[in-house]
């Protein structure tokens, strides 16, 4: 085991398949001689050279759509997004392109890309660059989408997206690529679609993904410490395929359940959540299913109030408290 | 409604079309390849005919046979023609939603066309694209797609993966005289000179983006814009498909062999409106449309010019009509008799992996009903 940093594990994932398989190509803007905006691929350039990890110019829809037709013809593209809040831009490509080819071709045109970058808010970079795409992407069949919150997670899921011969997008978080966590010194591959409980409890389920995982892991130390209430914290890690299996196991064991997302509730991921969990599990439900949410407002600016926009760790525990009451 | 071509309707005479002809690439032409190309060329004609007879007309149970849009190629024959015929192994194209003429030019069979467009399960994407999306990835034939510029940089990225296997070949990425202004587009081109990918950009301009005239949609000349990133660019005529592989043939000879991407206009005309279903008259006038018929038809100009070669006979040229009259009937035969797509294939083919269970690596749940 090593410890490492978010930032160094979704580096190490990106050099391995580099290493393993010759399709395999990094590209998008300052991904190689800058060092990657967020130094994330840092010294990829120098150890693979130009042809593998390219620099493109500020032209998502150009340099996405470009990697879609790559992938068609069994290249395998691994795009940088410098910010997810970008996708909107190259959104025909993402979204009409990559998650269609296959249906509208019958089945007979796969689209092996992976589309990676951060997707959070939490740095007062304001409303356009705050964006988390997660629900929109996943309300496209066709695609798959993963929410890594820790270094070991966001190494051995993207190793398996780079693998999946589906287009694969893939949310990181700049909050947390400086965070460490331990990581397995040799290879390991964690399959999409596999949800992780990252705390066992008993009275309440926290259903999350992302950084809100990090939070939740926060307020049921506190829940556990001063209200001695025992939560349950189950990261989804993907968002499609989903691990509703996971989620259901863990609401018939506690009857409560809060989902946490950074997302704003309308059609959030969690909309969808408290749907099948009341569809599936509606006889082991001791009270209605809570959400917090990012407030339902553009990303604000104002540094300390971005902090109470987004879920944190006293929301959450007063949320949690709100519904074992 | 179409007439078929007459050997005595007037003619222009065209002179490009015989100097064309001894172009390199076109004098290198045995005569049954010329008869293939002219073949091909009537095929697209009698198809488009037979399916916009189906769009118009009813099923046995009083529906329509064909649904949604349909964008037809009359008019513009020779260019998929004439480029689809200079492929090599290495070459690929890819267009936008009037894809009928260059599936039929790299070589789809008419049936599974037609099938597709009835929406029928033995269509060439079993009935899931419709119209707008056909595909045939083994003839490097990539679609069929549905945005207006969407899939020119998906052109860029076939252009790329050549290169990148170390092919010598290119990608031809065909749009419309509407797609120059999309942002896509020009994202593309700049891709393509900055990278130096092997993708020829080929604009078959028919004057019209939809109902806007290219007067009143675009400034300045379309295949110039190329100069701006550096490329060639070249224009020319879409009526004769001699003049079309000449030109053609000079710029995938540079992509192949120099990695260098270029932009090609292609002047050309419409019959039909936008979409079959779309008003004509709104934009242009029927003699518009008579007067292009009559003196640039390009089964027309190309069957006057190889009956003057000797290749073809009006009697010759009459049977490969009728051929392709009769083709165009079977297609619509056996798309009549096909199948529907059922309720339970509507989840088939969305993921490699829904496809492929036991090589599935995945968890969870992929469908959400």
């Amino acid at each position: 085991m090593s410890q490492l940093t978010y930032r160094e594990a979704v580096r190490h994932a990106l050099a391995e398949e580099l290493t393993r398989d010759p399709n395999v190509v990094v590209m998008g803007e300052e991904v190689g001689q800058f060092q990657g905006a967020y130094k994330v691929t840092q010294g990829l350039l120098e150890k693979f050279g130009p042809k593998r990890v390219a620099d493109t110019p500020i032209s998502e829809a150009g340099f996405i759509g470009m990697g879609i037709g790559a992938s068609m013809l069994g290249v395998r593209p691994v795009m940088e997004l410098m910010f997810w809040s970008f996708y909107s831009v190259a959104f025909d490509q993402i979204l009409n392109n990559a998650a269609n080819v296959r249906y509208m071709s019958g089945g007979q045109i796969n689209c092996p890309i992976v589309i990676r970058g951060p997707a959070n808010g939490g740095t007062n970079v304001g409303a356009t660059h705050s964006h988390t795409p997660e629900n929109i992407l996943a309300a496209h069949p066709g695609v798959k989408v993963v929410v890594p919150s820790t270094p070991y997670d966001a190494k051995g899921l993207l190793k398996s997206a780079i693998r999946d011969n589906d287009p694969v997008f893939f949310l990181e978080n700049t909050v947390l690529y400086g965070e460490k966590g331990e990581v397995p010194d040799e290879e390991y591959l964690i399959p999409l679609g596999k949800a992780d409980v990252k705390r066992e409890g008993k009275d309440l389920t926290i259903v999350t993904y992302g950084r809100p995982v990090i939070q939740s892991l926060v307020a049921a130390e506190l829940l556990a410490k001063e209200h001695d209430i025992s939560v349950e914290v189950v990261d989804l890690r993907t968002i499609r395929p989903l691990d509703i299996d996971t989620v259901l196991a863990s609401v018939r064991k506690t009857h409560r359940v809060l989902v946490v997302e950074e997302q704003k509730p309308f059609c959030g991921v969690g909309a969808q959540l408290t749907y099948m969990i009341q569809a599936e599990a509606f006889d082991d439900l001791d009270a209605p299913i809570g959400r917090l949410c990012t407030i339902d407002a553009p990303a604000i600016y104002s540094p300390p109030v971005e902090v109470e926009q987004l879920p944190n760790p006293q929301r959450i525990l007063k949320a949690a408290l709100a519904l074992l009451d | 409604m179409s007439k078929k071509p007459s050997a005595t309707i007037e003619q222009k005479p065209n002179a490009s079309s015989t100097s064309h002809g001894k172009a390199p690439i076109n004098a290198a032409l045995t005569q049954a390849q010329k008869i293939e190309l002219f073949s091909q060329m009537v095929r697209i004609r009698r198809f488009e005919e037979r399916s916009h007879r189906a769009y118009t007309g009813k099923n046995a149970a009083g529906g329509a046979n064909i649904g949604g849009f349909l964008h037809l190629y009359n008019g513009q024959e020779a260019i998929a023609v004439g480029c689809c015929s200079l492929m090599g192994k290495h070459d690929h194209v890819i267009t936008a939603y009037r894809d009928h003429g260059h599936a039929i030019a790299v070589g789809m069979d008419t049936k599974a066309l037609m099938a597709e467009l009835y929406g029928k399960v033995t269509g060439c994407s079993k009935g899931k694209g419709g119209s707008m999306h056909f595909f045939s990835p083994e003839r490097n034939y990539w679609g069929g797609h549905g945005i207006v510029g969407g899939q020119i940089p998906l052109g860029v990225g076939l252009a790329y993966g050549v290169k990148y296997k170390g092919h010598k070949g290119s990608a031809m990425a065909f749009m419309g005289d509407g797609a120059v202004n999309q942002g896509a587009v020009h994202e593309a081109y700049n891709l393509a000179a900055l990278w130096n990918l092997p993708c020829i950009f080929v604009i078959e301009n028919n004057g019209y983006s939809m109902g806007t005239s290219q007067a009143r949609s675009s400034a300045g000349e379309l295949a110039k814009r190329a100069e701006a990133y550096g490329m060639a660019w070249g224009v020319c005529e879409g009526h004769d498909v001699y003049e079309v592989r000449a030109t053609m043939d000079k710029f995938l000879k540079i992509a192949r062999e120099e990695c260098k991407p270029a932009v090609v206009e292609i002047r050309t005309y419409r019959y039909r409106g936008h979409s079959v279903a779309d008003p004509d008259n709104t934009y242009r006038t029927k003699t518009e449309i008579e007067d292009y018929r009559r003196t640039k038809d390009p089964i027309q100009v190309f069957q006057t010019a190889l009956i003057a070669e000797g290749v073809l006979t009006a009697e010759s040229a009459e049977k490969i009509d009728e051929a392709a009259r009769a083709e165009a009937e079977a297609a619509a035969d056996f798309a009549d008799a096909s199948p529907y797509p059922t309720p339970e294939d509507i989840q088939k083919d969305v993921y490699w992996e829904s496809d492929n269970p036991d090589q599935r690596t995945s968890q969870g749940r992929l469908f959400f009903n």
